[in-house]
């Protein structure tokens, strides 16, 4: 019984640390940009893709297997270069338009993304075979955990806390705080919004590609990947609250840990359970557990 | 006047169409008026009441699932029948959902249709002994105006009384669409649209008018979903996906929501689009997300944006 209920916590925490990474990067450009960027789903499926290419290129290269996170992590950074391209190519037009065209703006991004993660990569799944066990298991209570789990999880508190520093601690933080709360004020005291949208989006997205790097040797990536993430990344950034990091951590483990129990104990509640979350939160508290906190 | 001409130009077209096109694209016709009575409710709720939902697809589900439980599970065939359960059923379901999503305007109004979208598409998914799971649902063909046609050939049936069948319900809904925009009802709307606050002050219910369209948009959206069903012979799943939400909504802005005809022109563009890049190369999505990404940035008013855009420039040229 308690390895049944460690394995279903440990693989609802594993999921809930990708869940966090990519729904940070939508909170952090939702919370500077008031831009609900759909598309943070598809960033997440093209880490992944570029993960799969990265690892192979290094395994093909003949580096050793123990060191594949490696050229897996810069790969995902590496990626989220695209943010900028998308922010400055397309989403800077639009700033100053009603919500609903932002919003549909990201839906194109998503449309296009999809076919371009199609025609690069095939539509057959990819994955980094046999990779995921290369650091062993660990035993935990009377369950074992893959050790690459743990190292995720590991990743993605302390990216949690890095953010947290960044926000709080640092003069990049600082100005993004003050032009989430007063974009007008913070321009006219001479901060150079263009750029700190566009670090913003590009931080945003490089959290997303990371997330589907990281997730990658767990499992394949598929084309549909983005669009089914996505609206699981939603459930989490509206039990947190919209713009929210705290919430994105605490609506992470929710999602995360209700998700594999209900999988676990009864398949066919899976993702019923936590719409019907999200559709009480939103009636009951609309900003979330934690919502109204700065950026 | 131009107008007018356009209207009954387009009109007679679409009448003739079946008996001068090629059988392809006359059967291409089908998921378009389909399409085209869903757009023509949700515009009610996107153009004229200013609230765009991200949910709609649940309501194109609740009309093709209800086309399939009928004709699968009861003695029901006749499409009349059909056509009525689907919009009392979308209706019935729209206004305890709308009640609670007109609550909200904007963002959190998209997040609460999206969720609820969401809901009935794991629904449909994971309830697989009432609804088939993701291989869905067949629909039988249904019978039209009380005359059984199951013995005749189906594309035949589809081209020819089917594809009249769906035009007159097409005329029919633009005719009460018409009608209810531009009755008092409809001037509140644009009403609570633009001014929300002012509405109120003079005495609008704004969050019943909004909920009032939310439903009628619903209903709209159920009959159009029961017309998709016959002419594939099955419904899944993916009818209800989120995705599907935002193409309709794409469907609507590409033609042009400020306008009453631009979402059927908007889906017509849709599908014969999408229909011919499908024929070149696989990437449709590609395609058609530059041209949202085109249309939102540079072209807001959709095709009717541009037209009126030309007109204009040509006439103050003249």
């Amino acid at each position: 019984m308690t390895r049944h209920l460690v394995n279903i916590v440990m693989s609802g925490v594993f999921h809930a640390a990708i869940l966090f990474l990519v729904a940070a990067g939508l909170q952090v450009v939702f919370g500077v940009q008031k831009i609900f960027n759909l598309a943070c789903g598809s960033f997440y499926a093209l880490g992944a893709y570029t993960g799969v290419s990265a690892v192979g290129m290094y395994t093909a290269a003949g580096g050793p297997p123990a060191l594949f996170i490696v050229p897996l992590v810069a790969a995902g950074l590496a990626v989220g270069s695209v943010g900028w391209i998308v922010e400055r190519g397309l989403l800077r037009f639009v700033y100053d338009r009603d919500e609903t065209f932002q919003l549909l703006l990201t839906f194109a991004l998503v449309l296009m993304m999809e076919d371009l993660i199609r025609m690069t990569w095939g539509t057959a799944p990819q994955s980094t075979a046999g990779l995921y066990l290369v650091y062993g298991q660990a035993r935990l209570l009377d369950a074992t955990v893959p050790v690459y789990n743990l190292i995720v999880i590991a990743a993605s508190l302390v990216i949690a806390l890095g953010i947290g520093w960044l926000l709080t601690r640092t003069a990049f933080g600082r100005i993004i705080r003050a032009s989430a709360d007063n974009r007008e004020m913070a321009e006219a005291l001479g901060v150079n919004m263009g750029r700190v949208y566009a670090r913003v989006f590009t931080l945003g997205t490089a959290l997303g590609t990371l997330g589907g790097a990281l997730v990658i040797p767990a499992t394949a990536a598929m084309s549909e990947m983005g669009i089914e993430l996505i609206v699981e990344a939603f459930a989490v950034v509206v039990i947190g609250g919209l713009g929210s990091m705290r919430g994105a951590f605490v609506g992470a483990l929710v999602v995360g840990v209700l998700r594999s129990a209900a999988i676990a104990f009864y398949p066919e509640l899976e993702m019923l359970l936590i719409y019907l979350i999200v559709i009480a939160v939103l009636l009951l508290r609309p900003r979330g557990l934690f919502g109204g906190a700065a950026a | 006047m131009i107008g007018r001409l356009v209207l009954a130009a387009a009109t007679l077209a679409l009448v003739l169409l079946p008996m001068v096109a090629p059988l392809y694209y006359v059967l291409l016709m089908l998921p378009f008026m389909a399409y085209a009575v869903v757009l023509l409710g949700l515009n009610l709720l996107f153009g004229y009441t200013g609230l765009v939902s991200f949910g709609h697809a649940l309501f194109i589900g609740i009309g093709a699932y209800a086309g399939a439980f009928l004709t699968t599970h009861t003695p029901v065939r006749s499409l009349e029948v059909i056509l009525f359960a689907a919009g009392v059923l979308g209706a019935v379901l729209a206004a305890p959902v709308g009640a609670l999503c007109v609550r909200y305007v904007k963002i959190y109004f998209g997040m609460l249709t999206l969720a609820f979208g969401m809901l009935f598409y794991t629904f449909l998914l994971k309830f697989y002994r009432l609804t088939g799971g993701d291989e869905g649902m067949r629909v039988l063909r249904p019978s039209l105006l009380g005359l059984d046609l199951g013995a005749m050939p189906k594309t035949d049936y589809l081209a020819g009384p089917y594809y009249y069948y769906s035009l007159g319900i097409l005329v029919v809904a633009a005719l009460v669409m018409w009608r209810i925009v531009h009755s008092p009802f409809g001037l509140c709307l644009k009403s609570v649209r633009d001014n929300p606050a002012k509405a109120e002050a003079l005495g609008l219910g704004v969050t019943r008018y909004r909920w009032h369209a939310f439903v009628i948009s619903a209903v709209y959206a159920a009959v159009g979903g029961a017309l998709l069903g016959p002419p594939t012979g099955n419904v899944d799943p993916t009818l209800a996906y989120w995705t599907q939400s935002g193409n309709i909504v794409f469907m609507t802005l590409l033609g042009g929501f400020a306008s009453f005809f631009g979402p059927i022109l908007g889906a017509f563009v849709f599908i014969f689009l999408q229909d011919t890049v499908m024929s070149v190369v696989p990437y449709w999505r590609l395609v058609f997300g530059a041209i949202l990404a085109f249309i939102v940035i540079w072209a807001p008013g959709g095709l009717m944006g541009l037209f009126a855009r030309a007109g204009a420039a040509s006439s103050s040229r003249a």
